[in-house]
C-alpha cells in the first residue's frame, strides 16, 4: 500500500516527539551517576563536637585542633595583639563582619575580637580564597609581605593575609574574614567545638 | 611466505576496500609541505610522550592503589621495592612535564605560523580542547600519589570552582565527594586519570590529527601548498611543494625523536626531580589536612595561570575574578582566530607590531611563571633589598597580566583596523628547486 503523499508536519512531529522522550530517558539515567558523586552517608555522619581544655595555651600561642576534619586555630590573644586589632580597621575589607562577612560567624561572635571572649580566638583555619590553611604570624613587627604588620595570617597559597581576628585585609585574593565555628565554653578553661552556647547563658 | 602476506593482504582489502586508502590518505602519502623546520617537531613528540604516558601509565596502575589509606605507600612500594618501578614511574612523572614542554612549544609554532588561521580553526579548537584535557589529566594525576602537596592541590583546585556564586560550596563538595579531599576523591580522580579522560585524549588527538588532514599542514612561509603549482616526482597531481609524510617526515621525526629521548633519559636517570620543578619535596610527606605546606605552588607548567589567580585581588565579596580571570587566559587563546583578522599568517612576513607584541606576550607567559613559581619573591629582595615585597610582586605579576590580555586585544585592533603592514607573501614556499 504506497502511500505518495508524505505528511511531513507528523513526521516532524514523530521526530521531535522521538528526540524529546529520549533526550528525558537521558537525563533521568544521568541523575544515578551525577548523585553518586555527593558526599556519601559515610561522609556526612563523620564530625562530632571536639572538646578542648585551654590550660596549657600560654598568650601568644595557637593551637590547631581538628573538627570535622578541619583544622580550628584556638589562640590565647596576648594584650599586645588585641590592643593592635582596632588600628587595623582601614585597611580591612569589612572590619565590623557585618558586610560580605555577615555569615562567616554566630551572632554571639560577630564584635570587634570575633570571639565570646576577648583574648580567646576560636576560628577555623580555612583561608575564605581556596580553602588553605593560612600561617599564623604572630608578631608584630615589619614582615616581607607587609612592612606594617600587627600580627596575623598569611595565607601561603595565594598569599592572603588576615588580623588577629581572622579579618581579611584588603587588596588580596581572600573575600571574607574567615568562618568562626559555632563554640562554647562549657566552664573557664575548657571550650568546645561545633556546639553554640545555651540561650541566655 | 611473502605469498601468505599477500593472501592475507587481499583478503582484507577485499572485505574492508576503503582501509588501504585510509592509511595511505592520513600516514604515508600524507603531502606535507618540504619546508618544516625545527618548531614541526613537537607534534610527532607530543605523540611519542601521550604513548609513554599510555604504557607506563598502565603498569603503575598494577602496583598502585587507590585509597587514601594506601595511595602514599603505594608509590614508596613502586619506588622501592618493585621491580624498575622506579624507572616507570620516573618516566611517568617526566613524561608529564615534558608532555607541557612540546605541548607548550607546538602552540607557540601555532602562534608564530599563524597555523590558527583559516582554514585551520577546526584543529587549532581541537588542539586547545586537547590542552584543556591535558591540564585536567595533569592535575589529576598530580593527586594521586597523596602527599601534601597532592593534597593541597586538590583542594585548592576544586576551590576553584567553590568561587561560583549560589552554587559554589555544594558543586566543591559534589566534585570531591566529602567536605575535603578525601578517599572518595583520590578514587574518583583515579578512575577519571586512568580511563575517563584519556579515552578523551585519544579521541581528541585522532580529531585533530584528521582535521589536519583534511586542510593540510600549514608552513614555516604560511602559504598554503595546495595552491601552488602541482605535480612532483611521485604524482602529477599532487602539490609540487609537497613531499609524501613518508619517508620524508617520518625519517625526520625519527631522528627528533632520537635526540628526545636522550634528553628524556638524562632527566629520568640524573635528574628526576629536576630540582623540585618535575616532583615536588613536600610531596614526599605524606597528606595532612590540618598543615598547608609552607612552600605550596603548583608544578612549573601551572605556574602562569595560577600567578593569575593571586594576583587579582577579591571585589564586592567573592574571589571569583580572579579565577574568571584564570580560566578567560585559556578562554583568549580559543578565541585567538576570531581576534587576529590579519590575511598574513607567518611571522615572516608579518608587520613590526606583530612581532612586537608576540614577544612580549611571550615574556608575559614567563614573568607570570616566575611570580607563580616563587622566582619574584626571592630575586625581589635579593635586588632591591628591604623593599614591600607585596606591593612589588603585584605591581609586577599585574603588569604580566595585562599583557598577557593585551596581546590579544592589540592583535585584534591591529588586524581590525588595517594598522598592520606586512611584507609581500611569496607565492610558493621560499625553499623550492
Amino acid at each position: 500500500m504506497a502511500n505518495e503523499v508524505v505528511d511531513h508536519g507528523r513526521r516532524r512531529f514523530l521526530t521531535s516527539a522521538t528526540a524529546v522522550v529520549g533526550g528525558v530517558g537521558i537525563v533521568s539515567a544521568a541523575v544515578p551517576f551525577i548523585k553518586s558523586w555527593e558526599p556519601s552517608a559515610r561522609a556526612k555522619a563523620a564530625g562530632a563536637p571536639v572538646t578542648q581544655s585551654l590550660k596549657k595555651i600560654e598568650p601568644g600561642q595557637q593551637l590547631i585542633v581538628g573538627w570535622r576534619s578541619l583544622p580550628v586555630f584556638i589562640v590565647n590573644r596576648s594584650p599586645s595583639q588585641l590592643a593592635a586589632l582596632p588600628k587595623q580597621d582601614a585597611r580591612l575589607v569589612d572590619p565590623k563582619s557585618d558586610g560580605a562577612s555577615a555569615a562567616q560567624q554566630p551572632k554571639y561572635a560577630q564584635n570587634e575580637t570575633r570571639s565570646i571572649k576577648p583574648e580567646w580566638l576560636v576560628m577555623i583555619g580555612i583561608c575564605t580564597h581556596l580553602g588553605c590553611v593560612p600561617n599564623y604570624v604572630p608578631d608584630l613587627k615589619p614582615e616581607p609581605f607587609d612592612p606594617n604588620w600587627q600580627g596575623g595570617y598569611y595565607c601561603p597559597c595565594h598569599h592572603s593575609r588576615y588580623d588577629m581576628a581572622g579579618r581579611v585585609y584588603q587588596g588580596v585574593p581572600a573575600p571574607k574574614n574567615m568562618e568562626i565555628p559555632p563554640y562554647h565554653f562549657i566552664d573557664d578553661t575548657t571550650v568546645q567545638i561545633g556546639v553554640d552556647p545555651k540561650e541566655g547563658a | 611466505m611473502a605469498n601468505v602476506f599477500v593472501r592475507i593482504g587481499d583478503w582484507v582489502n577485499e572485505r574492508a576496500p576503503g582501509l588501504a586508502p585510509t592509511y595511505r590518505k592520513h600516514m604515508t602519502e600524507y603531502y606535507a609541505p618540504k619546508n618544516f623546520n625545527l618548531w614541526y617537531y613537537f607534534g610527532s613528540l607530543a605523540i611519542l610522550v601521550l604513548v609513554n604516558q599510555i604504557v607506563t601509565g598502565i603498569f603503575l596502575t598494577m602496583n598502585y592503589n587507590p585509597s587514601a589509606a594506601g595511595a602514599f605507600d603505594s608509590v614508596q612500594y613502586i619506588m622501592r621495592d618493585v621491580e624498575w618501578g622506579w624507572l616507570i614511574r620516573y618516566m611517568h612523572s617526566t613524561g608529564a612535564s615534558l608532555f607541557f614542554v612540546v605541548v607548550f612549544l607546538h602552540m607557540f609554532r601555532g602562534l608564530m605560523y599563524g597555523s590558527y588561521k583559516k582554514p585551520r580553526e577546526l584543529v587549532w579548537l581541537l588542539g586547545m580542547l586537547i590542552f584543556l584535557v591535558l591540564m585536567a589529566e595533569a592535575f589529576m594525576g598530580y593527586v594521586l600519589p597523596w602527599g601534601n602537596m597532592s593534597f593541597w592541590g586538590a583542594k585548592v583546585i576544586v576551590s576553584l570552582f567553590g568561587t561560583i556564586p549560589v552554587i559554589g560550596s555544594h558543586l566543591v563538595e559534589w566534585i570531591m565527594g566529602d567536605f575535603l579531599p578525601a578517599d572518595a576523591t583520590l578514587n574518583r580522580f583515579f578512575a577519571l586519570h586512568v580511563i575517563a579522560l584519556p579515552i578523551v585524549l585519544l579521541l581528541l588527538v585522532v580529531l585533530h590529527l584528521a582535521a589536519l588532514h583534511e586542510v593540510g599542514s600549514n608552513n614555516p612561509d604560511g602559504v598554503d601548498v595546495k595552491h601552488g603549482p602541482k605535480g612532483n616526482r611521485w604524482d602529477a597531481l599532487k602539490p609540487a611543494d609537497g613531499i609524501p609524510f613518508h619517508p620524508y617526515y617520518t625519517v625526520k621525526d625519527l631522528f627528533g625523536v632520537g635526540f628526545f629521548l636522550i634528553v628524556a633519559a638524562f632527566i629520568i636517570f640524573f635528574a628526576p626531580t629536576f630540582g623540585g620543578w618535575f616532583l615536588e619535596h613536600d610531596n614526599s610527606i605524606p597528606a595532612n589536612n590540618l598543615v598547608t605546606p609552607a612552600e605550596i605552588k603548583p608544578v612549573w607548567y601551572f605556574t602562569p595561570f595560577y600567578a593569575i589567580v593571586r594576583m587579582i585581588p577579591s571585589f564586592a565579596g567573592t574571589a571569583v575574578w580572579g579565577v574568571l580571570a584564570m580560566f578567560g587566559a585559556i578562554a583568549v587563546l580559543f578565541l585567538l582566530p576570531w581576534f587576529d583578522r590579519g590575511q598574513v599568517k607567518s611571522v615572516r612576513y608579518r608587520g613590526t607590531g606583530y612581532k612586537v607584541a608576540l614577544t612580549l606576550f611571550v615574556i608575559a607567559f614567563f614573568g607570570l611563571g616566575a611570580v607563580g613559581a616563587g622566582i619574584t619573591a626571592e630575586v625581589i629582595p635579593a635586588w632591591f633589598g628591604n623593599v614591600d615585597l607585596t606591593t612589588w610582586e603585584n605591581a609586577f605579576g599585574r603588569t604580566m597580566t595585562l599583557i598577557y590580555f593585551g596581546f590579544f586585544a592589540f592583535l585584534w585592533a591591529y588586524t581590525h583596523f588595517g594598522w598592520e603592514k606586512t611584507k609581500p607573501v611569496p607565492d610558493r614556499v621560499t625553499t623550492h628547486d
